[in-house]
């Protein structure tokens, strides 16, 4: 990507696919629609030791792609995985008549992977007096961290690379980087890349956010997920997943495909700072170094969807970033899908783009919801809540995904200019 | 248990693996791997769950033993019996 002003059709990467299974929506059009609306696909979920919380559980047709036998054996996120490649390719219209299946990457991000099945089965054992001869034989191939990503290959016959991308909540965007890495290194000609989070099953992940006091509550779990809101106390958890399909223009081109953006710029950085706490500067530098790479200032970004989560410093953080980086842009806007959906993890980035993918063509920047006294830290001037809202036109959509450890990831997309 | 009752035991933790297993063509006296696509890994299951229920250990040397569905009846019946 290094010359981006006049980059060849083989040199520029677009998005022709969705699959998606989102708290509340299992295809991107119900997915925008509740978007749109404003409508939480946040529930409850009653999980062991825990009790009740509020969580983001997602509904899809589980053997659309595979048999049951196969879902009991695997994992939820190869079962939440194998649904949204299906789709993806699918929406695609791939069928691998076009494409040569060994020339197929897979990159799937992840947060964690493992935790929910070790859980599971500490706890199995736990019903025979912790005696290891009833520790499952399906806990390795569950575990191993390429879980997810080698279950759709099996699926799918697909036979070239898979692994996982871990890079705590920004996986999603950096599985979707490496997805574009892999095609401009010619490497493979279609990549199936996205993010995944089954971290719903995982009471461990629940209560280390609650003695972190991270943990949202409210009474309402529809109203729990309140990024900006001066009442906002922390994460709603969410399982769900996002694959997109990635092709060289030029092929995409050649079978006609249908185009959703390209792939403007990315950039990934590390705070080298702390476990846990944001660090906004770094963020800062990150959404900088995207731009520079998209040969983009920051008036041409339309949509600003953000990272925040709801926690106290965390959204502040983020609400410097931007504020820093993008005053004076007043043709951008900016808002939040975790208010709807929760913090869907290693998924969270890659939903959160294709949520807002169809702004390119119906001119919409979908609200961020539960906003109902704005924290002053977070006033940011486009910030879009509450209701849609219409723009004359959306051109670039710029991506921010961070996570623990201090990964920071920004990806932009820009509407699709033959 | 007597032999009938093992013989169902078996074919509903085969069911609980498959659901769409079919035991309609199923011939007693042939591998059930080779009839009803079941891996090493559905084999391990089986035992796991053999053991789960009747705190039965299959030593890994008897695993043959468990090969068709009337070699299984024959192998668990004197472990079964009493229960």
């Amino acid at each position: 990507m290094t010359d981006l002003k006049t980059p060849k059709d083989t040199e520029r990467i677009v998005i022709t696919g969705v699959g998606l299974a989102a708290p509340g929506a299992a295809t991107l059009a119900a997915f925008r629609a509740n978007l749109l609306a404003g409508k939480s696909g946040v529930g409850t979920i009653d999980l062991r030791y825990m009790g009740v919380h509020p969580a983001g559980l997602c509904s899809f047709d589980e053997t659309r792609y595979r048999k049951k036998r196969e879902n009991k054996r695997g994992t939820r996120a190869g079962c939440i995985g194998v649904y949204c490649a299906g789709e993806a390719l699918t929406d695609a219209g791939i069928d691998f008549s076009f494409y040569d299946p060994a020339r197929t990457g897979i990159y799937v991000g992840l947060t964690e992977h493992g935790t929910v099945e070790t859980e599971n089965e500490v706890y199995n054992i736990g019903q025979y007096g912790y005696n290891v001869d009833y520790w499952t034989h399906h806990h390795n191939p569950r575990t191993v961290l390429n879980n997810p990503a080698g279950e759709i290959t099996m699926t799918f016959g697909i036979t070239g690379p898979h692994y996982s991308i871990g890079a705590a909540c920004a996986a999603g965007n950096a599985a979707l980087i490496q997805g574009v890495q892999m095609l401009l290194l010619g490497e493979v000609d279609l990549a199936l890349c996205g993010g995944l989070s089954e971290s719903v099953g995982s009471f461990g992940i629940f209560a280390s956010f609650r003695s972190q006091g991270a943990l949202a509550e409210h009474d309402d779990p529809t109203r729990a997920s309140r990024p900006f809101d001066l009442g906002r106390n922390g994460i709603v958890i969410a399982e769900g997943g996002c694959i997109f399909t990635l092709e060289r223009l030029d092929q995409a081109l050649a079978r006609n495909a249908k185009i959703y953006g390209e792939i403007g710029g990315y950039a990934i950085n590390s705070d080298a700072r702390d476990f846990v706490l944001p660090y906004g500067p770094r963020q800062r530098e990150c959404m900088e170094l995207a731009l520079k790479r998209a040969g983009m200032q920051p008036q041409d970004i339309s949509i600003i969807n953000t990272h925040a989560t709801g926690t106290k410093q965390g959204d502040i953080e983020e609400c410097h970033a931007i504020r820093e980086t993008f005053s004076g842009c007043n043709r951008t806007w900016v808002n939040n899908s975790k208010s709807h959906i929760g913090h869907a993890m290693g998924a969270a980035g890659v939903l959160e783009l294709a949520g807002n993918l169809p702004a390119f063509s119906d001119n919409l920047v979908h609200p961020t919801i539960n906003l109902d006294e704005l924290d002053p830290a977070c006033d940011l001037p486009g910030l879009v809540h509450t209701t849609a809202r219409e723009v004359p036109k959306v051109d670039a959509i710029l991506n921010n995904s961070f996570g623990m450890l201090g990964i920071n990831s920004v990806l932009i997309v820009k509407r699709f200019l033959a | 248990m007597n032999r009938e009752e093992i013989r169902e035991v078996l074919l509903e933790i085969i069911a609980d693996i498959d659901e769409e297993a079919d035991f309609t063509a199923l011939d007693a006296d042939k591998p059930l791997r080779d009839q009803l696509e079941l891996d090493s890994m559905d084999f391990l299951d089986i035992v796991m769950e053999l053991r789960k229920r009747y705190k039965l250990q299959v030593p890994e040397d008897e695993y043959p033993e468990l090969a068709t569905l009337n070699s299984c009846v024959n192998y668990l019946e004197p472990k079964l019996r009493d229960l």
